[in-house]
C-alpha cells in the first residue's frame, strides 16, 4: 500500500511540479543569449517566481519517494511504472499549459511510454 | 524558416544537456542509496536514510548533476512546449543501453532493444511536431483559476 502510495507521489509530484515550473520559466521569458552569465540571470528570475516556488515541494516530495523506492525496489520495477509520467505530463500539457497535443506527438509519448517500461523491465 | 531551424537547434543541445547531466545523477543516487539498504519506514530509519543522504559524497555528486538537469530543462522550458521537451528527454534511457553494451560490453536483451527502438521513434515523431505550440502564459494563469 505504501509503495502505491510513493509511486502516486512520484508520478504526481514529478508531473505537477515540472508543469509549474514550465510556466515559471515561460513567464519569465527566455533568456536572450546562451552565455553563462546570462544563464545564470535567467536561472535566478526563474527560482523567484511564484510557480516554480510552487513546483519545488511537489518535485521535492517526488524525489524522497524516487529515492525510498530505489531503496525498497530494483530499478526494473521503478522506472516501467514511473514512465506513465509521460502520460500524465502530456495530459497536464494539454489541459493546463494548453499546449498542441496533436495526434504525432501524442503516439510519440505513448511510444516512448511503452519504450521506456520496456527498457527497465528488460 | 533561419528562426524555425535555430530554435530546433538550441532546443536539441539543451535537451542533450538535460539527458547527459539525468543519465549521471540518477546512476549516482542509486548506487549512493543503494550503500545504505533498504530504508525502514519507522522514525529511526528515516532519520538513519537522511543521515546518510548527507554525508554521501555519491548522493551530493548525483544531486549536483540533478541540478544541472534542473537548470537545463528550465531554460529549454521557456521557450520549448514541455510536451516537447519531456519524451525527448527519454532519449536517456536509449543512450544509457547504448553505454552498457559500447562502454560496458554489457548484453542486452531483446525486450531491452525493443524498448530502445519505441523509445527512438518515439522520439523521432515528437521531434517532428514544433517545438513550441503554447500562446502566452497568461492564458494558463486563466486556465488554472478556472479550475
Amino acid at each position: 500500500m505504501l509503495t502505491v502510495l510513493l509511486l502516486f507521489v512520484l508520478i504526481c509530484g514529478s508531473t505537477g511540479g515540472e508543469i509549474a515550473i514550465s510556466h515559471g520559466a515561460k513567464k519569465t521569458g527566455e533568456p536572450k543569449r546562451m552565455r553563462p552569465w546570462e544563464l545564470l540571470v535567467f536561472i535566478g528570475r526563474v527560482m523567484s517566481n511564484g510557480w516554480f516556488l510552487l513546483g519545488i515541494p511537489l518535485m521535492a516530495a517526488s524525489f524522497f519517494a524516487l529515492l525510498i523506492l530505489f531503496s525498497w525496489h530494483p530499478l526494473s520495477f521503478v522506472i516501467p511504472i514511473s514512465a506513465l509520467s509521460y502520460v500524465v505530463g502530456a495530459l497536464g500539457a494539454k489541459y493546463i499549459l494548453k499546449e498542441e497535443v496533436n495526434a504525432a506527438r501524442w503516439a510519440g509519448v505513448i511510444l516512448v511510454c511503452a519504450g521506456v517500461a520496456m527498457v527497465a523491465a528488460g | 524558416m533561419a528562426s524555425e531551424k535555430r530554435l530546433r537547434i538550441k532546443t536539441l543541445i539543451m535537451v542533450l544537456a538535460m539527458v547527459v547531466c539525468a543519465v549521471t545523477g540518477d546512476l549516482l543516487l542509486k548506487r549512493g542509496m543503494s550503500e545504505a539498504g533498504a530504508v525502514q519506514f519507522t522514525g529511526h530509519g528515516l532519520g538513519q536514510a537522511l543521515l546518510h543522504m548527507a554525508t554521501s559524497g555519491m548522493i551530493w555528486l548525483g544531486i549536483l548533476f540533478l541540478l544541472g538537469f534542473m537548470a537545463s530543462q528550465m531554460t529549454v522550458m521557456s521557450w520549448a512546449d514541455y510536451s516537447y521537451v519531456m519524451p525527448a528527454g527519454a532519449f536517456g534511457y536509449a543512450l544509457q543501453t547504448f553505454l552498457a553494451v559500447v562502454v560496458l560490453h554489457e548484453t542486452v536483451s531483446a525486450k531491452r532493444w525493443m524498448g530502445v527502438l519505441l523509445i527512438c521513434v518515439g522520439v523521432v515523431l515528437v521531434g517532428q511536431t514544433k517545438p513550441r505550440t503554447s500562446e502566452a502564459a497568461e492564458s494558463v494563469g486563466k486556465a488554472v483559476a478556472s479550475c
